[in-house]
This record gives structure tokens, C-alpha cells and sequence, in this order.
């Protein structure tokens, strides 16, 4: 049998045909073979969260899935979400809130933010979540726990939190 | 990470049969834990079954009032299952203490209970370590051990389970479904599924070459109070230091089971008969064989606190 595969991925609305070694991995599948150089390698080990892009609509790390387990799977990465001049309401948030410093993790921390409000919208509980029977709420703590995933080492938390909070609100 | 075939299993017999007829195999399903470990080196699959497509990823009610989990149901829809909310609370809970987000949408129940310790010289592979190469040694003993074992560990090995959820699946009787190569399926109580280390801390599980986990079953709800308190060194995504999942009904009785101090989820049934007595009573009962080292002695008096105040929690 052989050490490579074929594999169809969706990306950002794109279809592309690859052969890869079986360990690439999604995100080095992205940035090296399809050079979309907005999803960043932090650790490669899930433990950043710098990686994190949607796969059939949830946020996974890119580091620890291989290329050739999405067969046919619908990716969207920050690339997909905005462009300058068309911003994607949780990069105008990250922006007006001044929610980075050196930008590295932010493509991370954008595709994160925007899974968080969906998965409160889908009502799936956090740790933070007081009673399991009623609906989450979009509240500051629920975002930080659930945004735990994500590390920033320069420490930009607080206007990380105000952004999501402004991009909360202005879903309602 | 070493080069390996890749194959889409098309059904479990096909898959268990793979396993069994590939020795270099392991099967793939989320992956968050194996790859980690492939690209360290630590795991060295010559062969994966990528398992995602065979359909258990369904929740579905037992005859018996019981509840049936896929081996593939990701550990965020588990958690927001409504049965589970309702029902299981203990292990939503669990589930939502473990891991992040992200890792979440990934990770799969059998996954999580097939997860490979957290242990720092298990990771080093430049140090001895009998769980990843049998019979070099264990460089935990006499290491750095705070967060290491402090109940059913042995001579050959001090490391720890590292899962919450397995800790609530442990405290609700959970049975672990699975079929072998040969196509016959057998269930294992979650007490018998992980093993001691004994003097063989590599053999992890009582699952045989290519028996594939299926589903883990759930007995009928026993109602009572549930309480999973995680303590760890930050807030959120971290290992437990020490954790303690609870079901506690309105005359006392109950259960306990403890995550962070032993290689398998901890719970005695001793303890589980002196809960009506209060925390300490159970806690003598849970901790009456702990060998701490002077590192990790504070995990044994932080269970007796855990539990004291998770059983306050339910009285409130």
C-alpha cells in the first residue's frame, strides 16, 4: 500500500484536488500546499489554538487531524471569513477593539470567536455554564472558558473579550 | 512522525479485521491524542484504520431505560445531549471540564477512554519509561512527581488516566461495547475495561489486537445530585490535579469516583458505603492505599477537601 493518498478538500468555497503524503496534516496541507499562509502554526500540538479553522462548520485544530481524513470536507480558514475592505464583523470587532499585539495567534483566536457564538447560539454547555437544563448565555465568562483553547502570548485577553462581547451583541 | 499506509474502514468487521491482520496498526477516529503522539514519535503506527465513517455516532435509549453512546459521538455533542443534560449530568459535566473547544468537536467517547497518559517522562523520549518501551525502567520514580499517581500505581509505573470523562462513566456504571476480528462482540464493565499497571504498565485496557470499542452503554438513570469538581493548576484547559465526580441522593447514599490520582478512574465501593458517614468517611475508604511520594502527598489530603465540599454543594 502506499504512504500517500489522494484527497478532494473544500476550501473557502474551492475544490482542490491534492496527493499528500498520509502525514500532512490539515494545516500543513493548507499553508504549504495551498499557500494560504492566514492559519498559523503555534505549537502543533493542540495546544495553542493557533491553528484553529472550521470543518463542516466546527472549529477543530488543524495540527491534529490529517489532510486525507476530509475527504470532501467543507473548510473555511480566515482567508475565508474576510478580506481587507470586507471584513468579517468579528475581524471589524478585533480591529476597532484592539484584541492583538503581534497578530500571530489572531486568525486563530477570529475563527474561534466566531465558532463561540455559534456553539452558545446551538446551546452546547461550557464548564461555566450554571444549569444544564437552561440555554447557555452570551456572557463574558462563557467566553473566556470558551475560548480557553486559545493562547495569546502577548496577553491581549481583555480586548480579545470586549471584541467578541461588541460582535455578541450585534448578532442579537 | 514515521511514514504509515492509510486505509477508510468500510465497516467494523472489515476494520477490526484489518487491525488484527496489520501488527504496526491502530485505529483513527479523532485523533487529537494519537497524532500528538505520532508526531513525537511516541506512537509509530505503520498502518492506520481511519474508523470515522462507520456510523457510531449515534445516541440513542436502551431497552432497559439505559442509554447507548457511539464509540465515534464527539465529546461536545455528548455533552449537549439533552438526555445526558437531564439525565447524566455527571457526565456532561466531566466532558466539559476536559480538554478545549476545539479539541471537543474532535475527540470520541472511545477515544477518550483509550487516551494515553499525560505523564511528562511517558512523553520524554530521550528517558526510560516501562509504559513506552517495556522493561527500560521508570524515570517517573524518584523524578519530578506532582502530578503523578498516588493510588494503584506499582514499581514499574506512577502515571495517572487523564480523563474526566472517564472518571463520570466510571461513577455511572458505564459498559464498554465492542466486536473482535472474528466478528463476535462482547461488553466490558468500565471497572474491568483499564487495567493496574502491575509490572506491565504498557498493557493499558483490556481491549484485545483489533477489538474495536463500538458504543458504551449507560445504565437507566439513578437520579440524585450530580457533581464533577475539577482542581487544577489554572482555570480552564489544564489536567486535573485531583477531580471528583459525584452522585449523591437525598438520604446520602451515593457514589464517588476520583480522576488525577490513579492509572484508571478511582472508585471503591467501600467508600461508596461510607458516604452516608460524611467525606472523611468515604475518603479513608477511596485513599486507605495511597503511596504518595513527598511531590504529589498534598493530591491525597486535596481529594478529602474536594470531596467535602462537593458533598456540601449537594446539600446546598
Amino acid at each position: 500500500m502506499q504512504q500517500s493518498s489522494n484527497v478532494s478538500l473544500n476550501v473557502n468555497g474551492t475544490k482542490h484536488a491534492l496527493e499528500l503524503d498520509n502525514r500532512t496534516t490539515l494545516l500543513d496541507a493548507l499553508r504549504e500546499h495551498l499557500h494560504l499562509t492566514g492559519t498559523k502554526k503555534g505549537c502543533d500540538h493542540g495546544q495553542c489554538g493557533a491553528c484553529t479553522v472550521m470543518v463542516d462548520g466546527r472549529r477543530i485544530n488543524s495540527c491534529l487531524t490529517l489532510a486525507v481524513m476530509h475527504e470532501g470536507d467543507e473548510i473555511t480558514t480566515i482567508e475565508g471569513y474576510g478580506r481587507p475592505g470586507n471584513l468579517h464583523p468579528m475581524q471589524a470587532a478585533f480591529v476597532k477593539h484592539d484584541g492583538f499585539q503581534c497578530g500571530y495567534c489572531t486568525p486563530g483566536q477570529i475563527c474561534s470567536s466566531i465558532a463561540v457564538l455559534q456553539e452558545i447560539e446551538a446551546d452546547i454547555p461550557s464548564h461555566v455554564t450554571g444549569d444544564l437544563t437552561k440555554k447557555a448565555k452570551f456572557t463574558e465568562a462563557e467566553i473566556r472558558e470558551r475560548m480557553s483553547g486559545n493562547i495569546c502570548r502577548c496577553g491581549a485577553y481583555s480586548n480579545i473579550v470586549e471584541a467578541i462581547t461588541e460582535a455578541a451583541r450585534s448578532r442579537a | 512522525m514515521r511514514a504509515f499506509t492509510f486505509e477508510r474502514a468500510r465497516s467494523i468487521r472489515s476494520a477490526a479485521k484489518s487491525a488484527s491482520n496489520n501488527p504496526g496498526s491502530k485505529f483513527i477516529a479523532g485523533g487529537t491524542n494519537l497524532l500528538d503522539l505520532m508526531k513525537l514519535e511516541i506512537e509509530v503506527p505503520t498502518h492506520l484504520i481511519d474508523v470515522n465513517g462507520l456510523g457510531l455516532d449515534k445516541i440513542e435509549a436502551t431497552s432497559d431505560g439505559g442509554l447507548r453512546i457511539g464509540a465515534l459521538v464527539r465529546n461536545t455533542d455528548l455533552a449537549a445531549n439533552d438526555v445526558v443534560r437531564r439525565h447524566y449530568g455527571l457526565l456532561s459535566r466531566a466532558l466539559v471540564a476536559g480538554a478545549s473547544g476545539q479539541l471537543r468537536n474532535k475527540a470520541t467517547t472511545a477515544g477518550n477512554l483509550l487516551q494515553r497518559t499525560r505523564c511528562p517522562y511517558f512523553y520524554d523520549t530521550a528517558q526510560p519509561c516501562n509504559k513506552r518501551t517495556p522493561g527500560s525502567g521508570c524515570s517517573a520514580i524518584g523524578g519530578v512527581t506532582r502530578q503523578l499517581g498516588v493510588i494503584g500505581t506499582s514499581e514499574a509505573c506512577i502515571a495517572t488516566h487523564p480523563s474526566d470523562m472517564a472518571v463520570a462513566m466510571r461513577a455511572l456504571d458505564a459498559v464498554i461495547e465492542t466486536t473482535r476480528p472474528d466478528g463476535t462482540s462482547r461488553s466490558i464493565p468500565i471497572a474491568e475495561f483499564h487495567h493496574l499497571p502491575g509490572d506491565v504498565p504498557h498493557i493499558e485496557t483490556a481491549l484485545e489486537k483489533g477489538e474495536m470499542v463500538t458504543a458504551v452503554t449507560l445504565p437507566k438513570p439513578i437520579g440524585g445530585k450530580h457533581i464533577y469538581r475539577k482542581v487544577r493548576d489554572r482555570a480552564s484547559y489544564a489536567f486535573a490535579l485531583v477531580s471528583v465526580g459525584l452522585v449523591i441522593q437525598a438520604d446520602g447514599t451515593g457514589r464517588v469516583a476520583v480522576g488525577g490520582v490513579a492509572p484508571k478512574p478511582w472508585r471503591v465501593d467501600a467508600a461508596d458505603a461510607a458516604l452516608p458517614h460524611g467525606a472523611k468517611a468515604a475518603w479513608t475508604q477511596l485513599m486507605a492505599d495511597a503511596r504518595p511520594t513527598d511531590d504529589n502527598r498534598f493530591k491525597v489530603t486535596l481529594v478529602e477537601r474536594t470531596l467535602a465540599a462537593v458533598i456540601e454543594e449537594a446539600r446546598g
